[in-house]
C-alpha cells in the first residue's frame, strides 16, 4: 500500500527531527561531537525520507487512485500527466509536504558545508532547522495528512481515515474533481515553488542568527556565511512574486498584475524585511554597526515568512488564493508567538554583547542612508500588516460593542474590506522614497559624506535626468505632475548607476591601460556584489517603469457589440468578427471570439480572448487577448455574449501603457542577482588547507 | 545634524505629493446620468465595490452571474438618476461596509488611515533621535581622542610625524 508507505515515511522523518533536535543539544551540552555528528546525520536522512513520501504522493496522483481524498480534491481523469505531478502543490497537504522537502533539502545542503571553521554554530543550525521541520510535519501528520482514504459499509456512508475502519470496506470514486483551473497556467505551476524556495531558504541565515545568538559568537560571521543563501532565498522569493502577478495578468482577467490581495500581501511582506535585511549586513560587515537591528530583522523576516505560509494556506483571510481552509490557524499562530518569543529573549540575552563598534558620523554617510531605507521598507510592511488584520480587527472588536452598547456605534464588528486604493495611496509615496534613495545611497561613502561632496555626484545625473524628463513631456502628452516626478525619479536612478559604472570602468581603464569594455566587464567581476547591486537597482527602476505606465495611464472601456460592430480605445480599436463555442476534450467548455484590432486606423492583427468554463469544477476562467509591445499592452477581455446566435458579445479593452517593462525589468533584476550571488572562492585565507598544500608541494 | 529633518520634510512632502496624485485622476471619472448608461458608467462605480461572496475581486471584473446581477442593479439606478453615493449607500445598506473597497471614514475604521501614518512619524522620530545620539556620540569621542593626544605624543615626535608626511606627500 503506496499511501501506508507514504504515511510511514512521514511519521518516520518525524521521528527522526525530534531525535536530531535531542542528539544536538545533548552533544553540545555536553560537548560530545559524536551526538552532533549522528544529529547532522539525522537531518541528512530526513531529505531521502521526505523524498519518498512527496514521490508517493506523485506516484499516487499520477495513477488515478481516487479512493484518496487529496488525489480526489485535486486531480481528474482528464488532467494530463505533467499538471497531475504539479497537483502535489494544488492543494493544501500536498504543499505542506512539498514544503518540508524543500526545507529538509536546503537544510541538508547547508550541513553538507565545511564546518570546521564553524563547528560551535553546527548544533544550533540543525536544532532551528529540524524545529521548523517538525513543527510542519506534526501539522501535515495531524491535521493535512495527503493519505487520508475514503471508506464505506453496507449504509454506503462514507468516511475518510487514514486506516481502514472495522467492517469498512476502500471506496474509490469514479473521477476526480480536478485542479482548480487558475492552478492550470505554466505561471501558477512554478509560482508556487519558487514562492516556497524563498520562503524555505530564509529558514537558513534566521538558523545562523539564533546560533550566534545562543553561542554568543557575535561577529559579523553568520552574515558572512549566509550572505549568498540570503541572496538567493531573496531571488526566489522576488521571482515567486513577479510570476504570480504575470499569472494574475494572464488567467485572472482583471487588466492587471497585482490586486492587493490578502495572500499576495502576505507574500509580500518576508520580501520587504529581507531586502532591508540584505542592505543592512552590508553595514554590519563594512562598520560594525546596527548588530541589533540585523538580528531583530532577520528574527521578524522568519516570522513573517511563517506567517505567510500560514496566511496563504490557512485560509483565514479567504481570498482568491486560499483556496484551502482548515484548522491549522492556531497551530501557526502558537508557533509564531513562541518563535518570536524564544528569539527576542535570546537576543536581550546578548543585548550588551551586540554593541555598535563603529560611530554614525554623518547623516549622509551610506550608513544613515542605508537606515533611511530601512524605515521606508518598515514603513511599507506596517501599512501592509495593518491592511491585512485590519478586517479581522474591526469584525473581532465587535465583542466590545456588544458588551458595551454605549459604544456599539464604534465597534460595530462590520467586516471590512481593504482593497488596493488603500495600499496604494499609502505606499505609493514610499515606494518614490525608495526610488530616490536609490539613486542619492550609491553616490554616498562609508563613514563620512557631505552635502558637497554628495552634490558633486549628483551633478551629471540631475542634469541628465532633467533633459530626458523634459524630452519626455515634449514628445508625450503627460501632464500630471505625480508621474512626471515619477518618471523624473526613473530617469535620475538610472543615469547615477550608469554613472557610477561609467566613471569607476574609466578610472579602471586609464589605471591598467585597459580598453572601456574590457575594464566595465572586469570591473562586475571584481566586485561582483556591489555591480550586481546595482544591475539589479537597474531591473528595479525598469519594473517601476512598467508599474507607473500600467498604474498611472491604464485606459478602459467595455460595450457590447454587434457582430461588426467597432469599439474604440485610444488609438486603438476592435471589430468584433465572430465567436465559436465548443467543448474541448479535457472538460472544458471555450467560447472563442475574433477580433480584429486596428491602430491609428491601421489593421494591425486578430485578437482571440476567451472564456474557459470547467464542467469539474463548475468555475469560468477569463483569458485575455493581448497584442504586447514595448510601448504597451492592448487587453482584450470577453465578458459576455449572446448564446447560440453569438449575434452580440460584450468585450471590455484596457490598453496598459509601458508595462511590459515591468517583465523586462524582471529579467534584468534576476541577472543582477546572479552576478552579485553566483559564488566566489572563498576570499579569507584557510590555514589549514594552505598547510596541507605546502605540505603537498615539499613532498 | 540640521541636514535630515531637512531631508525627511522633503521625502514627506514627495509623499504628500505623490498621494494627492492618483486621487485627481478618480475624481475625473465622469458620472454619466444617460437614459441607457454605458457599460463604463456602470464598472466605474462597480469598481469601488467587492461582492460579499466573491472576495477581493472588484465588482466590475467579477465573472460570476451573481456580479452580473449587481452590476444590472446599478445600471437601472443609474438609469433611474441615482447618483454614484446613493448607489453605494444602497448596496452598504443591505450587505454592510465590506461591500466598499475601502472601510468608511467613521468611528474605528479611522484607525486604518491614521495609525500608518502615526506610526512612521514615531520610527522617523525614533531613527531622528538614536541617529543623532550616536552622532553626538561619535563627536564626543573624536573630542576625546583629541585632548587624549598631547599625552601620549609630545610635540617634538608630531613635528617630526609631520614633517615626514609632508615630505612623504610632495615625494608621490
Amino acid at each position: 500500500m503506496l499511501a501506508n508507505f507514504g504515511y510511514g515515511a512521514l511519521v518516520i522523518s518525524l521521528a527522526v527531527s525530534l531525535y536530531g533536535i535531542g542528539a544536538a543539544i545533548y552533544g553540545e551540552r555536553n560537548k560530545q561531537p559524536r551526538w552532533v555528528d549522528s544529529a547532522r546525520n539525522a537531518m541528512l536522512l530526513t531529505f531521502p525520507l521526505l523524498t519518498l513520501a512527496a514521490a508517493s504522493i506523485i506516484i499516487l496522483l499520477v495513477t488515478n487512485r481516487f479512493e484518496l481524498d487529496y488525489v480526489y480534491s485535486v486531480t481528474s481523469r482528464s488532467m494530463p500527466t505533467y499538471l497531475r505531478v504539479t497537483a502535489l502543490w494544488g492543494g493544501q497537504p500536498g504543499s505542506l509536504v512539498f514544503w518540508s522537502w524543500l526545507l529538509s533539502l536546503f537544510t541538508s545542503a547547508v550541513t553538507l558545508r565545511d564546518w570546521r571553521r564553524d563547528r560551535e554554530f553546527l548544533p544550533w543550525v540543525i536544532v532551528v532547522a529540524l524545529v521548523t521541520l517538525a513543527f510542519f510535519l506534526v501539522l501535515i501528520i495531524a491535521f493535512e495528512n495527503p493519505f487520508l482514504r475514503y471508506w464505506t459499509g453496507s449504509s454506503g456512508a462514507v468516511v475518510t481515515a487514514m486506516f481502514q475502519p472495522r467492517g469498512l470496506e476502500l471506496f474509490t470514486p469514479a473521477d476526480g474533481r480536478g485542479l482548480n483551473p487558475l492552478l492550470r497556467h505554466p505561471g501558477m505551476i512554478i509560482h508556487p515553488p519558487l514562492l516556497y524556495l524563498g520562503f524555505v531558504s530564509l529558514t537558513i541565515p534566521f538558523a545562523f542568527a539564533i546560533a550566534a545568538l545562543i553561542t554568543g559568537r557575535t561577529d559579523d560571521r553568520w552574515i558572512r556565511l549566509t550572505r549568498r543563501w540570503t541572496l538567493w532565498a531573496w531571488l526566489f522569493l522576488s521571482l515567486g512574486l513577479i510570476l504570480g502577478g504575470r499569472w494574475a495578468y494572464d488567467v485572472l482577467g482583471w487588466g492587471g498584475y497585482w490586486g492587493w490581495d490578502p495572500v499576495e500581501v502576505a507574500a509580500l511582506m518576508p520580501w520587504l524585511t529581507a531586502t532591508p535585511f540584505l542592505h543592512s549586513v552590508m553595514i554590519q560587515e563594512k562598520r560594525n554597526m546596527f548588530k541589533h537591528w540585523n538580528m531583530l530583522l532577520i528574527i521578524i523576516t522568519y516570522d513573517l515568512m511563517i506567517l505567510g505560509t500560514f496566511l496563504t494556506r490557512s485560509g483565514v483571510l479567504s481570498s482568491v488564493h486560499a483556496f484551502a481552509q482548515s484548522a491549522i490557524g492556531p497551530m501557526f499562530f502558537g508557533y509564531i508567538v513562541i518563535t518570536l518569543a524564544v528569539s527576542l529573549a535570546l537576543l536581550s540575552r546578548r543585548w550588551d554583547e551586540l554593541k555598535s563598534e563603529g560611530e554614525l558620523t554623518s547623516w549622509l554617510s551610506r550608513e544613515a542612508l542605508f537606515l533611511i531605507n530601512n524605515l521606508v521598507f518598515i514603513a511599507i510592511l506596517v501599512v501592509c500588516l495593518w491592511g491585512v488584520f485590519f478586517p479581522i480587527l474591526t469584525e473581532a472588536l465587535g465583542i466590545v460593542g456588544q458588551a458595551f452598547p454605549s459604544v456599539a456605534h464604534i465597534f460595530n464588528g462590520q467586516k471590512v474590506t481593504v482593497g488596493p486604493l488603500f495600499y496604494e495611496r499609502a505606499t505609493g509615496p514610499l515606494w518614490a522614497a525608495l526610488l530616490l534613495l536609490m539613486g542619492i545611497a550609491p553616490l554616498s561613502a562609508w563613514r563620512a559624506s557631505t552635502g558637497r561632496t554628495l552634490g558633486r555626484g549628483m551633478v551629471a545625473p540631475t542634469i541628465a535626468s532633467v533633459v530626458a524628463l523634459i524630452a519626455v513631456a515634449a514628445f508625450s502628452e503627460v501632464r500630471q505632475w505625480a508621474a512626471l516626478l515619477a518618471i523624473w525619479l526613473c530617469f535620475f536612478v538610472v543615469f547615477v548607476t550608469l554613472y557610477e559604472f561609467i566613471r569607476a570602468a574609466a578610472a579602471r581603464a586609464a589605471a591598467h591601460s585597459l580598453n572601456f569594455i574590457v575594464a566595465l566587464w572586469q570591473l562586475a567581476g571584481r566586485n561582483r556584489r556591489r555591480y550586481g547591486g546595482y544591475i539589479i537597482h537597474l531591473g528595479v527602476v525598469l519594473m517601476a517603469v512598467g508599474i507607473i505606465g500600467i498604474e498611472m495611464f491604464q485606459t478602459e472601456t467595455q460595450a457590447s457589440l454587434k457582430l461588426g460592430e467597432t469599439l474604440a480605445l485610444g488609438r486603438y480599436s476592435i471589430r468584433y468578427d465572430s465567436l465559436a463555442e465548443f467543448d474541448t476534450n479535457d472538460n472544458r467548455n471555450v467560447a472563442r471570439a475574433v477580433v480584429t484590432v486596428f491602430k491609428d486606423g491601421r489593421e494591425v492583427g486578430e485578437l482571440y480572448p476567451r472564456r474557459d468554463y470547467f464542467y469539474e469544477s463548475d468555475q469560468p476562467m477569463t483569458i485575455p487577448g493581448v497584442r504586447a509591445s514595448l510601448e504597451d499592452d492592448f487587453y482584450v477581455l470577453l465578458v459576455d455574449w449572446q448564446p447560440i446566435s453569438t449575434q452580440n458579445a460584450t468585450f471590455k479593452v484596457y490598453h496598459n501603457p509601458l508595462v511590459n517593462w515591468l517583465w523586462l525589468g524582471s529579467l534584468v533584476f534576476i541577472a543582477g542577482t546572479f552576478v552579485a550571488a553566483w559564488p566566489e572562492k572563498d576570499a579569507q585565507p584557510q590555514p589549514e588547507r594552505s598547510r596541507a598544500a605546502r605540505a603537498a608541494a615539499r613532498a | 545634524m540640521k541636514r535630515l529633518p531637512v531631508f525627511l520634510l522633503a521625502l514627506a512632502a514627495l509623499g504628500a505629493l505623490l498621494a494627492a496624485g492618483p486621487a485627481r485622476a478618480q475624481g475625473e471619472t465622469p458620472p454619466a446620468p444617460a437614459a441607457t448608461p454605458s457599460d463604463d458608467a456602470v464598472n466605474a462605480i462597480a469598481k469601488n465595490l467587492y461582492c460579499p461572496v466573491c472576495e477581493n475581486v472588484p465588482l466590475d471584473v467579477c465573472p460570476t452571474l451573481a456580479c452580473q446581477r449587481w452590476r444590472e442593479q446599478i445600471r437601472e439606478k443609474l438609469a433611474e438618476g441615482w447618483s454614484e453615493q446613493e448607489i453605494l449607500d444602497y448596496f452598504v445598506l443591505q450587505y454592510g461596509d465590506r461591500v466598499l473597497a475601502a472601510p468608511p471614514r467613521r468611528g474605528f475604521n479611522w484607525l486604518i488611515y491614521l495609525a500608518p501614518p502615526a506610526l512612521i512619524a514615531l520610527g522617523a522620530w525614533t531613527l531622528y533621535r538614536l541617529m543623532g545620539r550616536m552622532r553626538l556620540a561619535a563627536q564626543a569621542a573624536q573630542t576625546a581622542r583629541m585632548d587624549a593626544r598631547p599625552q601620549h605624543v609630545d610635540d617634538d615626535t608630531l613635528a617630526r610625524l609631520e614633517d615626514e608626511l609632508k615630505r612623504r606627500d610632495q615625494g608621490e
